[in-house]
């Protein structure tokens, strides 16, 4: 845990160096306009991930992971599917919870295409992940245009599971 | 950011009512030390979105990922999404920085769904140990078409609501 955090932050600053001595290569004037405008993003995102990191906390704590669960049962079908899809986006927390749930809902018996919505549907629309990152660094307009033209996807990931089936 | 103000004034104050105060600040000291974390990851991720904006000339990335880049954009924007490393903290950020440099919704949108649908970092660091080798080369497989497809759905969407171009 703690030494895939240090993998990312080193991988993480390591392309920070690399592209910050490139713009330095293109002219000293670049490097500082940039570093300039990186921290202006910055300044300007740091109050929304507050909010994001220090709300998203008490919104969790208000769904607690055993109502997904449940919303997941052993139940086959279209209408499994669809339910599958509203507990994916509706899942708090990060990909440790995400994750334990869809492995929950296999050993319960919950039907494999009904998880692939379930896992695909929390990669799209986690709201928490969307609060969180997606709407603070992108355009507003970007994140719902990209949410509604995600939203056949969960559903045709299940139907592909469907026909060929788990190997 | 008022609606979501809004919706965690809301469930702090539902927190209150059941867990009383000891439950909020329970919650808050939590979630400041996990801020504390993220931050500085932020700042990479801010600093790598605005070298790549001012390091990517803006005509090629129009040619690579523009509105007329056509499937090969879209595969462009799959790649790239499933091979950028670190978290949240860079995939927004960069994705961001494209779209100023001329990239369109459609490559984004196919950027965006790839880094969180086949992303190789999440699938072996979580993924892969919690729900097992086969369901997640399962899950990844099916998942290969639906970048392509979302950002193709995007384009074909995102001609017809705005003619025009995009409003600013």
């Amino acid at each position: 845990m703690n030494i895939s955090a240090l993998i990312i932050d080193i991988t993480l600053w390591g392309s920070v160096a690399v592209l910050g001595f490139m713009a330095w290569q293109r002219g000293r004037v670049v490097l500082v306009s940039s570093l300039r405008e990186g921290s202006m993003d910055f300044i300007n995102i740091v109050p929304r991930i507050a909010l994001g990191v220090i709300g998203s906390g008490y919104i969790a704590a208000v769904i607690p992971p055993e109502v997904i669960t449940g919303w997941l049962g052993p139940d086959s079908g279209w209408f499994g599917v669809v339910t599958a899809v509203i507990a994916g986006a509706a899942t708090p927390g990060g990909p440790v919870v995400g994750f334990s749930i869809g492995a929950v809902a296999l050993k319960v018996g919950g039907g494999p295409p009904q998880v692939i919505a379930y896992v695909v549907a929390w990669a799209l629309f986690a709201f928490q992940r969307m609060i969180l990152w997606e709407i603070p660094f992108m355009p507003v307009r970007f994140v719902w245009f990209r949410a509604a033209v995600s939203l056949p996807f969960p559903f045709l990931a299940a139907a592909i599971a469907m026909v060929i089936g788990k190997p | 950011m008022i609606v979501i103000g809004a919706l965690v004034a809301v469930c702090a104050g539902l927190v209150w009512r059941r867990d009383g105060i000891d439950g909020v600040l329970k919650i808050f000291t939590h979630d400041l030390w996990l801020f504390g974390e993220i931050i500085p990851r932020v700042l990479a991720g801010c600093l790598l979105g605005a070298f790549i904006a001012e390091i990517l000339p803006h005509d090629k990335v129009s040619r690579a990922l523009g509105p007329n880049s056509g499937l090969k954009g879209l595969l462009i924007g799959t790649a790239f999404g499933a091979i950028l490393p670190g978290g949240p903290f860079t995939a927004y950020p960069v994705a961001a920085a494209l779209l100023t440099v001329g990239a369109d919704f459609g490559a984004t949108i196919a950027m965006v769904v790839s880094w969180t649908l086949i992303g190789y970092g999440r699938a072996v660091a979580w993924e892969l140990p919690i729900l097992g080798t086969e369901f997640t080369l399962w899950r990844i497989v099916i998942s290969l078409p639906i970048p392509v497809l979302a950002g193709a759905l995007g384009r074909f969407v995102f001609v017809r609501m705005y003619p025009k171009g995009e409003p600013s």
